[in-house]
């Protein structure tokens, strides 16, 4: 065992990498469920933008073509959830299951067209002056566009829900969608942007996966980054801002795991592979017995007119 | 524009028709994905959902498969079915099905090389303890802390994987693999072969035990007191509280059926058509009865078809994937394609619809 190897300003900079995605799908997550829907397909919609992302970033040999695609097609594939849940009003925990299936095969169909192929990376942003700082540039200031982008997404919400009118009509429909419509508001449209914009945000987060975290097709790449990024949402208490919180310390758990076992830390490897799924379910007993439950009021009801 | 308009009572006619109106719409978009995938559509679906059963030379070695297949799937669903008639959402079954397979192989695995009778039934009691266990995790959990149970099954899966795959490569290894991971063959240790009762029919003790879980399952739901509160449960919570039934007592019964079946799944699957415990002898039967549940409408009888079905698009899946080269991913798409579609359809079960004039 020797953790001398490890780098910690490395170690800084990869745990904010293996966290984007989680942020990005826990943030489009938590729009939809602060609407009233509890969409479980997050890792189909997910590991769609992963294939979705690789294969047009190969095709058109531009990852940010990828990110592009990846976010369209898995809103589009969202859509599909937002239709059968809100329109012939399916069970959602079905459905979203369904959408995770679905998702699985459909995108190791297209994965076999793939095969090994590599893509191009995404260029670091150069931030002037700070980047070349010692320890500090490496760490924070050496990251690609969307990892800034997704930091920047969590102030966003955090503001639209918090201060604007918008988001309050979406928590609005979210709390009580009976009270909503009655104000006249239309709750299946929120809802159904809702949706396809948590769509989106998945889809970019499984394509970070797939084009910088791993930049290479395996079957069943997200390995279930999209259940943890439910439990985000259940550890954040639906709130934007404890979101990246949630993200940050389970990008953290992952990446120290990985470190740990490249540094052959006397804990067998498999605890270690399965210390973030393990942390995950304690968090959630701890949030269960402690936090305040926030949950919207509507989640996962069906609305009728 | 078209309007729903609820109904009264849910439709007989279409909670039976709706899973038929499914299996249509996925046969038509499978014929239009094959196509797609430049495969010639009716021959595929002919090779998958004919040739297994009555092709002269292939239905010799399907046709059993059926049953062979169709087994873990019925208990699965069985067990899974209780769980999602209460909303006890257990999705975690692929893990159950895992560990009930690790603690009863392990125990055949103790005995070995000594023969004797004793050595099966042992083995699938204390496969059914494991799974059963196993689902006690999110019980105690969801029962003592409230925690969200569709969530801790799950990662439960992934914790289970873990676990397969260090037993497969450590403790439950053969001494005797020249270093492959993988357990000694169970199905070729004679006491805990799991081994056709008939030749050629493919009943295997785990059939009987689907079968018998199909009738144990019926019984429940249609003539004791716990079926009932099960189902009151499902539809209307607060109606099954002011009833006395304690919402507590309905997520341990549902879990622990589940995960016992699961892990009955599980030990007949390694000690039979699997033959060892490896990282990969699963092949995600847990996730595929979920679908099974629900083309079953949660109905036992359903699930029976419904997991006779699903076999026949595995064992047609393969033969499709020998002789005209079809990826094997689009036989997953294609039973993900029947889940969605009848969830679709489950509309006109519920719903009255007409034609408005706007």
């Amino acid at each position: 065992m020797d953790l001398s190897t490890i780098n910690p300003a490395l170690l800084v900079a990869s745990l904010m990498i293996s966290a984007t995605p989680i942020l990005l799908a826990a943030l489009g997550e938590t729009i939809v469920e602060k609407s009233g829907v509890l969409n479980l397909g997050v890792e189909g919609m997910m590991i769609i933008g992963a294939v979705v992302g690789l294969f047009s970033s190969i095709h058109f040999s531009n990852p940010y073509l990828g990110f592009v695609f990846a976010a369209i097609f898995a809103s589009i594939f969202s859509g599909i959830f937002g239709i059968m849940v809100l329109y012939f009003k399916s069970n959602q925990v079905a459905t979203g299951l369904g959408l995770t299936l679905v998702g699985l095969g459909l995108s190791s169909l297209i994965g076999e067209f793939l095969g090994s192929q590599k893509t191009e990376l995404l260029e670091p942003v150069y931030f002037p002056f700070l980047s070349d700082l010692k320890f500090i540039g490496p760490m924070f200031f050496n990251h690609d566009i969307l990892l800034y982008f997704s930091i920047l997404l969590t102030l966003i919400l955090y503001i639209f829900l918090k201060f604007s009118r918008a988001g309050m009509i979406l928590r609005a429909v979210g709390e009580n969608h009976d009270a909503a419509h009655a104000l006249g508001y239309n709750v299946q449209l929120v809802r159904m942007l809702a949706i396809m914009f948590g769509g989106a945000c998945s889809g970019l987060g499984g394509a970070y996966i797939s084009l910088v975290r791993v930049p290479q097709w395996t079957d069943g790449l997200t390995a279930g980054t999209g259940w943890i990024a439910l439990a985000i949402v259940v550890f954040s208490n639906w709130n934007a801002s404890k979101v990246i919180l949630g993200a940050y310390l389970f990008g953290g758990i992952t990446v120290l795991q990985l470190n740990l076992q490249a540094a052959g830390v006397k804990i067998p490897v498999e605890v270690l592979s399965m210390s973030p799924y393990l942390v995950t379910i304690c968090v959630l007993v701890f949030i269960s017995v402690n936090g305040k439950n926030s949950s919207p009021g509507s989640l996962g009801k069906t609305f009728h007119i | 524009m078209l309007s729903f308009e609820k109904r009264p009572q849910p439709s007989k006619f279409w909670i039976i028709f709706t899973p038929i109106l499914a299996v249509i719409l996925t046969l038509i978009a499978g014929a239009i994905l094959f196509s797609t995938l430049g495969k010639p559509p009716l021959e595929s679906l002919k090779i998958i959902f004919w040739d297994p059963l009555f092709h002269p030379n292939y239905a010799a070695y399907s046709r059993p498969q059926l049953l062979i297949k169709a087994g873990p799937l019925i208990l699965i669903a069985i067990g899974l079915s209780f769980g999602f008639k209460a909303g006890v959402w257990n999705i975690g079954a692929e893990g159950q099905y895992i560990i009930g397979a690790v603690i009863g192989g392990g125990v055949a695995l103790a005995f070995y090389p000594y023969e004797s009778i004793i050595v099966f039934p042992l083995a699938v009691l204390f496969g059914a303890i494991g799974g059963f266990l196993w689902a006690m995790i999110p019980v105690v959990l969801r029962i003592y802390f409230k925690t969200n149970e569709i969530l801790v099954s799950l990662m439960l899966v992934y914790v289970a994987e873990s676990i397969l795959i260090s037993v497969s490569q450590g403790l439950l290894r053969n001494p005797e693999g020249m270093g492959f991971p993988g357990s000694r063959n169970l199905n070729q240790y004679a006491s805990s072969a799991n081994n056709e009762l008939i030749t050629g029919t493919g009943l295997h003790w785990g059939v009987i035990f689907a079968l018998i879980s199909v009738i144990f399952a019926y019984f429940i739901f249609q003539k004791h007191t716990l079926g009932y509160q099960v189902k009151l449960t499902g539809e209307a919570p607060k109606a099954a509280k002011f009833a006395g039934v304690n919402p507590n007592l309905i997520v341990f019964f549902c879990l622990g059926i589940s995960g016992t079946l699961a892990g009955l799944a599980g030990i007949f699957e390694v000690t039979g058509q699997a033959g060892q415990i490896t990282s990969s002898f699963n092949s995600g039967y847990g996730f595929t009865a979920i679908i099974v549940a629900f083309l079953g409408r949660l109905h036992p009888v359903g699930i029976l078809l419904a997991a006779l079905l699903m076999a026949l698009t595995y064992i047609g899946g393969e033969l499709a994937q020998f002789q005209l080269q079809l990826p094997a991913a689009s036989i997953q798409l294609f039973q993900g394609m029947l889940l969605f579609f009848l969830l679709a359809a489950d509309i006109l079960v519920n719903y009255r619809v007409s034609r408005k004039r706007s």
